[in-house]
């Protein structure tokens, strides 16, 4: 087990959230947190805020404050005594230190997961008040470096890793080179109007991961399926805009991407292994915007990874023979019930499934989601602190002979790592994708 | 390419063949035919494993560019009838128009764009990480560390993208805040740099250009030739220009409503929950828009008066005629494409549906579609009795009698001129 940093309370060492800390006074937070609260929130939140009676069973919902030590600082209803309760009681007049820290809660001890939803008896949806502070957060310029330069990138080039339009096109057509030594006739196609499928990506998979590109291109050849990406922005369906609050361009980033597809005429947009991205385009951003469901279908790559088995569209040569156990993205699970999809895909291409406990919409948060590994490095130490629960799972499933761990989803992939690696968990991490392009047979 | 000097007599031809394009090539990607239906065009592999264009005409048989490629991508015919693409060797690129590479070659070229009339192309370039736009092969002088969005006046005389005026590194979140991004045109950068800036577009003469922009995470205007509205919104979406007047306009959003205003003020006095895409329709300078009048309902406003009929996912292809009479649009309702025009749907649900277009007296209006697989083109809200493989947008004549088909049948391109008397 790696060190750690012991967790200071206070202790903040963020740019993003002091700088912008140092130039609230008392006015500018209490007119931001009325406008947010009167023009954005509606009775939504006041039914949440008066419906809880401190019950407490959220708690054991969340992993951070099982991770903690049971600290009631972590429980959800905690998280929300720190920061809205005490806004809306005082009615905005709160301190710019009070912000600080109320920034710090919402924006990294809270990953949106919803599991504590789950285990209110109300139903109260703590990751919405969470978001509703964020909300104030961005309003007030107090955002965490890392995620803000993220948002930054977003509101720059519709994409969350500055990817520049040449570099874009340049990758893809990398990845199409590379893919033809495998089939020589083998396309990325680039704008083609009226493909039956849009492939839409996560601005890391050009930057870091551009063999996810080059695996997908494989997967949909194989499929025989009619597809096409743009070569222009709208490539890119994540949105960490969604998590600082940023509502604006959030609605900004989702007309992109969804006029890309439009524009190309498409009847469907498949989108790779991305839990927040899908969250954003299947629930919130959409929504945002007016359409009340994506204004064409949008599925996860799990649903057509599904399809593709469901119908025969690829064959294996073998199934994966490593046992494996599979980590269920909150974002796809509790947001959308692809964990039964998930394990008949995981069925149909490896050998041995082992499953982590609790698992499927009881699952825990790989720590990384809802934009908290996006605040970066000031972070990490207790970000991975507050996944024990999730590092015991997965010793629990090593434990009954899991070798790899299946995680359809970028973020998690990260948290996952971080947690395999501070607390010396011997796994291989893959996505689906890894794991069909291994297996399946080739066509030529 | 003056349309008048089309073939539009009535009737049927055959211009390629596509069967002994396929026994020849390796490697050919889609086909796609000239303005006038002429000329069909293809990227393909030829027998040296390098990338060139083919063309066939009916007269003719399949030829080749005598040029070929290690890459070749984007194959456009210009409106004028020249075939241009996109085309590299030894990782230097340039445009190549009618088998003739420009002189110019850079580390990477995209965004190819043409002027209606086809006489100036125009293309976004990036050459040791410094981005330009050249147009008819001549460079920007000045180059800039990022540029997007690039757009040519309808003239082709000038062009215009958004830039960054200063070179900002990944988490220099303070600097973002004083403003990197502005608009250069011809590559002159506008003084003012502000935090985004996107869609920037010319006024119809080439003289003036708008963008929308954020000046503060919650401030957004419009800016016209680098001087910014006074007034702030809380979002704004793209501006577009009077074809008359110059007057710009833009979509903004105040109370949690949108409505278009411009410099001086709103100009509908209606809002919606949404609305986007404002076009000016015709000589009668009325603006239409796409525009949700409640949540999940989607329509057209023209003049700020929305349709009766709503759809319930989504609304796009805003088309309007000349005479700015009618407009039409395409829908999506219940899972199912439609067309609808002057605010009344048509018959028929389709798989697909393209952006309708009006003849020049609005007398007609023609959509392309697609139902199981096959493409049909709906002619004033009934069906023409043909299903292609394939479709291209159809045109009309000038005198609006006409309409040109161009598609693909039992693997044979054909044009065909059909008589609306």
């Amino acid at each position: 087990m790696s060190d750690s940093k012991p967790i200071t309370e206070n202790e903040i060492d963020d740019k993003g959230i002091m700088a912008g800390v140092e130039k609230l006074s008392p006015e500018k937070i209490e007119r931001v947190i009325n406008e947010v609260i009167t023009a954005e929130t509606g009775a939504k939140l006041k039914v949440y805020v008066d419906t809880c009676v401190h019950c407490g069973l959220c708690s054991e919902g969340c992993h951070y404050f099982i991770s903690r030590d049971r600290d009631p600082k972590f429980s959800p209803a905690g998280k929300v005594k720190q920061t809205l309760w005490e806004i809306m009681r005082k009615r905005g007049r709160v301190s710019p230190e009070f912000i600080k820290n109320a920034a710090v809660v919402a924006y990294t001890q809270c990953n949106l997961c919803k599991r504590c939803a789950m285990y209110c008896p109300f139903g109260i949806d703590i990751a919405y008040v969470m978001s509703v502070m964020r909300r104030i957060c961005h309003k007030l310029g107090v955002v965490p470096l890392y995620i803000q330069d993220t948002a930054h990138s977003h509101s720059v080039t519709a994409n969350q890793m500055w990817v520049k339009d040449d570099e874009w096109i340049d990758t893809l057509m990398w990845q199409e080179e590379e893919a033809r030594d495998e089939v020589s006739n083998l396309r990325i196609p680039l704008d083609v109007e009226g493909s039956d499928t849009f492939y839409s990506v996560i601005g890391p998979e050009p930057k870091y991961r551009a063999q996810l590109i080059y695996q997908a291109a494989m997967i949909m050849e194989a499929a025989g399926e009619s597809w096409t990406m743009p070569s222009s922005p709208g490539w890119d369906n994540s949105d960490m805009c969604m998590y600082t609050g940023d509502y604006e361009m959030m609605e900004r980033l989702k007309k992109v991407h969804f006029e890309a597809a439009i524009r190309l005429k498409a009847k469907r947009i498949v989108m790779g292994e991305c839990g927040h991205a899908f969250r954003s385009v299947y629930d919130m951003g959409n929504r945002a915007l007016g359409w009340k469901m994506p204004p064409i279908p949008i599925i996860h790559a799990i649903e057509y990874y599904h399809e593709i088995f469901s119908k025969e569209k690829i064959k294996i040569k073998k199934k994966f023979d490593r046992p494996v156990t599979l980590h269920d993205p909150c974002n796809i699970v509790r947001g959308r019930g692809l964990h039964h999809m998930a394990r008949e895909v995981v069925n149909a291409t490896c050998k041995t499934f082992i499953e982590m406990t609790p698992n499927c919409e009881h699952n825990y948060c790989c720590g990384a989601g809802g934009g908290v590994i996006n605040c970066g490095p000031p972070f990490k130490n207790e970000r991975v602190e507050s996944s024990k629960a999730k590092a015991e799972q997965l010793f629990a499933a090593k434990a009954k002979g899991a070798e790899v761990v299946i995680a359809p989803c970028h973020n998690c992939h990260g948290g996952l790592e971080d947690i395999i690696h501070h607390y010396g968990i011997d796994m291989e991490l893959k996505f689906l994708g890894d794991i069909i392009y291994e297996i399946m047979e080739i066509p030529e | 390419m003056d349309r008048e000097n089309w073939d539009w007599e009535i009737g049927k031809r055959e211009i390629a063949n596509l069967a002994p394009w396929q026994e020849r090539f390796s490697y050919q990607e889609e086909p796609c035919a000239s303005p006038d239906g002429e000329i069909v065009a293809a990227i393909i592999r030829n027998d040296d494993e390098e990338f060139t264009a083919a063309t066939q005409t009916s007269a003719g048989e399949i030829t080749t560019w005598e040029n070929a490629y290690e890459k070749v991508w984007h194959l456009r015919f210009g409106p004028d009838g020249r075939l241009s693409a996109l085309v590299s060797d030894t990782a230097e690129w340039t445009v190549a128009t009618d088998d003739t590479p420009w002189e110019n070659t850079y580390d990477f070229a995209w965004d190819m764009a043409f002027t209606p009339s086809g006489s100036h192309v125009a293309v976004s370039t990036q050459k040791d990480l410094q981005y330009a736009v050249s147009v008819n092969d001549t460079p920007w002088a000045k180059e800039f560390s990022r540029l997007t969005a690039m757009t040519l006046s309808p003239d082709g005389l000038h062009s215009a993208a958004v830039v960054e005026t200063e070179l900002l590194l990944e988490t220099e979140i303070f600097k973002f805040r004083k403003g990197c991004y502005s608009v250069a045109v011809d590559g002159n950068a506008w003084k003012q740099s502000y935090m985004n800036v996107w869609e920037p577009c010319f006024s119809n003469d080439g003289n003036h250009v708008a963008a929308s922009i954020r000046t503060t995470y919650q401030d957004y205007t419009i800016v016209v030739d680098g001087k910014p509205w006074d007034k702030k919104y809380s979002s704004v979406w793209a501006p577009i220009f009077s074809p008359d007047t110059n007057e710009v306009v833009a979509p903004v959003k105040e109370a949690g409503r949108w409505s278009l205003a411009s410099q001086d003020g709103l100009v509908w006095d209606t809002s919606f929950y949404q609305l986007w895409h404002p076009a000016y329709a015709g000589g009668e300078n009325r603006l239409a828009a796409i525009v949700s009048p409640e949540y999940g309902l989607w329509t057209v406003a023209l003049d700020g008066t929305a349709w009766d009929a709503t759809f319930n996912e989504l609304v796009t292809d805003l088309a309007t005629s000349l005479n700015g009479q009618r407009a039409g649009c395409v829908f999506k309702h219940d899972g199912r494409w439609g067309i609808a025009v002057d605010g009344k749907p048509w018959q028929g649900r389709f798989d697909m549906a393209w952006k309708p277009v009006f003849s020049p007296d609005a007398a007609h209006v023609a959509a392309k579609v697609e139902t199981q697989g096959k493409y049909i083109l709906v002619i004033d809200g009934k069906p023409l009795d043909r299903h292609f493989t394939r479709l291209e947008m159809p045109v009309f004549s000038q005198d609006g009698q006409r309409i040109l088909v161009k598609g693909v049948e039992n693997n044979i391109f054909y044009r065909e001129i059909v008589d609306l008397g």
